[in-house]
């Protein structure tokens, strides 16, 4: 089925934004009639391959050639015309115009100089027929659900260029039934000769889908592999970029917090659609580390636990005492401190100075009424920069002049100064520099002897040897499995992920890892 | 569902025949065709600019220089048909020209600087006023005989009301803003703009050159709107046409068309303008209400129109995730 030409071809190619460099001298090549899976982790370079290729962005160097030709598209129009066409993971579509009128934008069929509405909509309904879409294409696009969009946005794309598709995570908000009916339509345009670029993080899907499948990671390019062979955990190792070894040693010594008392417990918590009901004991003086892939459900479990979420099963306590947390508030009250994966989203406020930011959830805790004084404000804010280390000039200096790791320093200042008994990290090394990886890393280390309970996600296993009393597992929204203190290694925890990967028959690794037939999935109900 | 897209309209509607019902139950002279057509005719060149701001709400920008081209375009012809001696059928095309420019300039403006067009047309409305009062600043009789002729110019109704000749330019005028609107790519792209600029970016629509026939639209029909209100006075002012553009976005938003973009017709506008023209007449009728009562009922009107659309996003998007959660 793979020709031997290529219908797509992209060598070397290299992009940087403001000296950052994206993406360096990668290769990629699209068959006709081929699906090929784009891996990699947040940041590894797949979305800024995917503009190059869609002519969003303008590549720095490589070539690109379509069919043997050479071409460079300037814009998204120009990729379409040329043969490429995308569908984003937000649908990019019209919901204010009926489905045929979203099908024929900027082509609509003419008659006498004007749009012949009756045509559109008759070709509208040929196009989904070949789809199995049997729907009313004069009815506004808001009327349908995200997974008849998905392929509304999939038929105009194909009718439009027909040679190149790229679906950039399309199954993120479809469930099961829908996947499988996005795949037979794949299927379908694969058997007529269309190369199709697949970008997701769910293993499965790659599995029952793709041909072939290359791996992205910091923006270079580990490899491209067929799919049939390629065992699950190799697959993780590509990813993770970690050869299999068992020579790294579990660094933070075991400790025994079976005697320390429980800050909090979650019994059964989980939210359909985005983490499957877990259970989790968090006890004062322990570290515990959550691992798993990108989309494994580690922000959507850190997210239940701080109340940006709410569960719809299952009991939280706290303290011995059931708890309901219905905003960030009520968890903050509770003692809970959170740093979200994005700073620069969700951490910090930019135009705001290092003293704001520090003191922003001690006041959001004590209540607007009961304002800090300004000599309070200042006395924290000189007490974190200094304990912390944070270099900045002065304390008036706005948040956004300091280099990233500084500012995770004040994002883990702010929560510090709360005087938190939880602290929930996630990704708390990401983007920043390695001097300040180190003492993020001894820091937690220090908090954990003070006492403090720790949930900390991160993708970096070493990091998670470093500093985790234990381990949590999870793969495709679920909790799989845990490693307990002294088990602790990246490879384990890399079995333990493949592992947990869900349709993983015919694989033979599942039977040497340890993490998963020892551990039960559940703890016991404390 | 086409029933809630059509919602807004029918409401406008509705509303439309409940007051004239009311309106007809006090005074059944309402209804005759010489009322009807003095209506056409005192709001046409409202209608006209109206139809222009319908597409520049469409596409979810607005235009508030509409008034002050109007009273350009009135002491721009005034002057120069009177003082200058220029011949009205070469003066009257050079204003469109003008007029369209202007508008072309203010799109291009909105477009490539990317400024709000609130700003953008906020800053034309005061440099269209500004010339016009350069150009002079008393009220310039127009005597010309083509205005004569077209003021004659008028269509005899059953039951002797009179439709004039700018009444039924104002008809034209939308008649064509519908075609416009509904019928060709034109009109596609701007429903396309108002619902999400950047899909529609992403789905191959020409922003720039979109957004700059809109503000060229608006301002030609605010131009040809200044030539109906010209022939409606037989002057230009450069005071006159003061807030001309909020009334004409109070008739597109009681049309039933979204504030935000994306939703509306320009029939609904037509109807928007019935409703005001119908308050202004009943309070002529009426004889003892004070004529501000029009502008109390239009900003009750408003505040009913912008409430009900509030509710429709809210229905439709509490609908939404009905449809997505069953689905899912």
């Amino acid at each position: 089925m793979i020709r031997s030409e290529p219908l797509l071809r992209a060598e070397g190619v290299t992009k940087r934004f403001l000296g950052v460099t994206a993406l360096s001298n990668v290769d990629f090549e699209l068959a006709a009639g081929e699906v090929h899976a784009l891996l990699g982790e947040n940041g590894a370079g797949k979305s800024t391959l995917i503009k190059i290729l869609t002519g969003a962005y303008r590549r720095d160097g490589g070539r690109i050639s379509l069919e043997g030709r050479p071409i460079d598209p300037s814009d998204v129009m120009d990729a379409q015309k040329l043969g490429i066409g995308t569908v984003y993971q937000e649908v990019n579509l019209l919901p204010n115009l009926t489905v045929a009128e979203n099908l024929f934008l900027g082509r609509e069929p003419k008659r006498f100089g004007l749009t012949d509405r009756r045509e559109a909509n008759r070709r509208s309904r040929e196009i989904l027929d070949q789809y199995g879409l049997h729907i009313d294409v004069t009815a506004l696009l808001s009327t349908y659900s995200v997974a008849v969009r998905q392929i509304i946005a999939i038929a105009r794309a194909v009718d439009l260029s027909g040679k190149v598709l790229i679906l950039d995570e399309p199954t993120a908000s479809l469930d099961a039934a829908e996947v499988t009916r996005l795949f037979a339509i794949l299927d379908d345009l694969k058997a007529r000769g269309l190369g199709i670029v697949f970008i997701t993080h769910f293993f499965d899907q790659v599995y029952r889908i793709a041909d072939r499948v290359t791996i992205l990671r910091n923006g270079h390019k580990v490899a491209t592999r067929p799919i049939a062979g390629l065992e699950r955990i190799e697959l993780v190792s590509l990813m993770l970029g970690r050869e299999l070894k068992e020579q790294e040693e579990h660094r933070a010594e075991p400790v025994d917090v079976s005697q320390k008392p429980v800050v909090a417990s979650f019994t059964g918590t989980g939210k359909s659609g985005r983490i499957a009901p877990f259970d989790l004991e968090l006890r004062a003086g322990e570290v515990v580390g959550m691992a798993g892939l990108l989309g494994s459900g580690r922000t959507e479990t850190a997210e239940l636990i701080f109340g940006l979420a709410q569960p719809d099963s299952g009991t939280v306590t706290v303290d011995g005492k059931t708890a309901r947390f219905s905003s960030p508030r009520d968890a903050i009250s509770a003692g809970f401190g959170f740093c979200p994966e994005d700073r620069k989203q969700d951490g910090i406020v930019d135009d705001l100075s290092v003293r704001e930011n520090i003191i922003l959830a001690l006041q959001a805790r004590r209540g607007w009424a009961k304002p800090l004084s300004r000599k309070e404000q200042e006395a924290i804010a000189d007490r974190y920069i200094l304990a912390l280390d944070i270099r900045t000039s002065d304390r008036e200096k706005p948040i956004k002049f300091l280099s990233g790791g500084n500012q995770q320093k004040v994002v883990l200042a702010r929560w510090l100064a709360t005087d938190p008994r939880l602290l929930i990290l996630d990704e708390p090394t990401r983007g920043i520099d390695v001097g300040a990886h180190a003492e993020i890393i001894r820091l937690i280390g220090e908090l954990r002897e003070g006492g403090m309970s720790l949930l900390v996600i991160s993708s970096e296993l070493e990091e998670i040897v470093a500093y985790a009393t234990r381990v949590r597992v999870l793969a495709d929204r679920r909790h799989t499995g845990e490693l307990p203190a002294g088990r602790i290694t990246a490879d384990a925890i890399m079995r333990a992920i493949a592992a947990g990967q869900p349709d993983a028959a015919g694989d033979d690794d599942t039977a040497g890892n340890p993490a998963r037939a020892n551990q039960p999935i559940r703890e016991g109900a404390a | 569902m086409t029933s809630s897209r059509l919602f807004p309209l029918a409401t406008t509607l509705l509303i439309f025949i409940l007051a004239y019902a009311l309106c007809y139950a006090q005074f059944p002279n309402i209804l005759s065709t010489r009322v009807i057509g003095n209506l056409l005719t005192d709001n046409a060149f409202l209608g006209i600019a109206a139809v222009g701001m319908t597409f520049v709400i469409l596409s979810g920008g607005i235009d508030l220089s509409i008034g002050s081209v109007i009273a350009f375009t009135g002491v721009f012809l005034a002057v120069a048909m009177g003082d200058g001696g220029m011949p009205p059928l070469f003066a009257i095309p050079l204003l469109l020209v003008i007029t369209t420019l202007f508008g072309a300039a203010m799109g291009a403006m909105i477009h490539y600087l990317a400024m709000p067009p609130f700003i953008v047309t906020l800053a034309g409305m005061f440099f269209a006023r500004g010339v016009a009062f350069l150009i002079s600043t008393a009220s310039v009789p127009i005597n010309v005989d083509l205005y004569d002729t077209l003021q004659g110019l008028y269509f005899r109704m059953p039951g002797g009301g009179r439709l004039s000749f700018i009444g039924m330019a104002m008809l034209a005028v939308f008649v064509v803003g519908i075609v416009i609107a509904h019928f060709t790519s034109f009109g596609r792209n701007v429903y396309a703009i108002g619902g999400n600029r950047q899909s529609a970016e992403l789905m191959g629509v020409p922003i720039a050159r979109t957004t700059i026939l809109i503000y060229a639209l608006s301002s030609f029909l605010a131009g040809l709107a200044g030539i109906a209100f010209s022939l409606y006075t037989s002057a230009g002012y450069s005071l006159a046409a003061v807030g001309v553009e909020l009334d004409a976005i109070a008739a597109v938003v009681i049309g039933g068309t979204l504030l935000t973009g994306g939703f509306g017709y320009v029939a609904g506008t037509f109807l928007g303008i019935l409703i005001m023209g119908l308050i202004q007449t009943y309070i002529v009728f009426d004889g003892t209400l004070s004529s501000w009562w029009t502008k109390i009922v239009i900003g009750l009107l408003l505040f009913s129109f912008i409430a009900l659309q509030r509710g429709l996003v809210w229905l439709s998007s509490r609908r939404n995730d009905a449809a997505a959660a069953a689905s899912a």
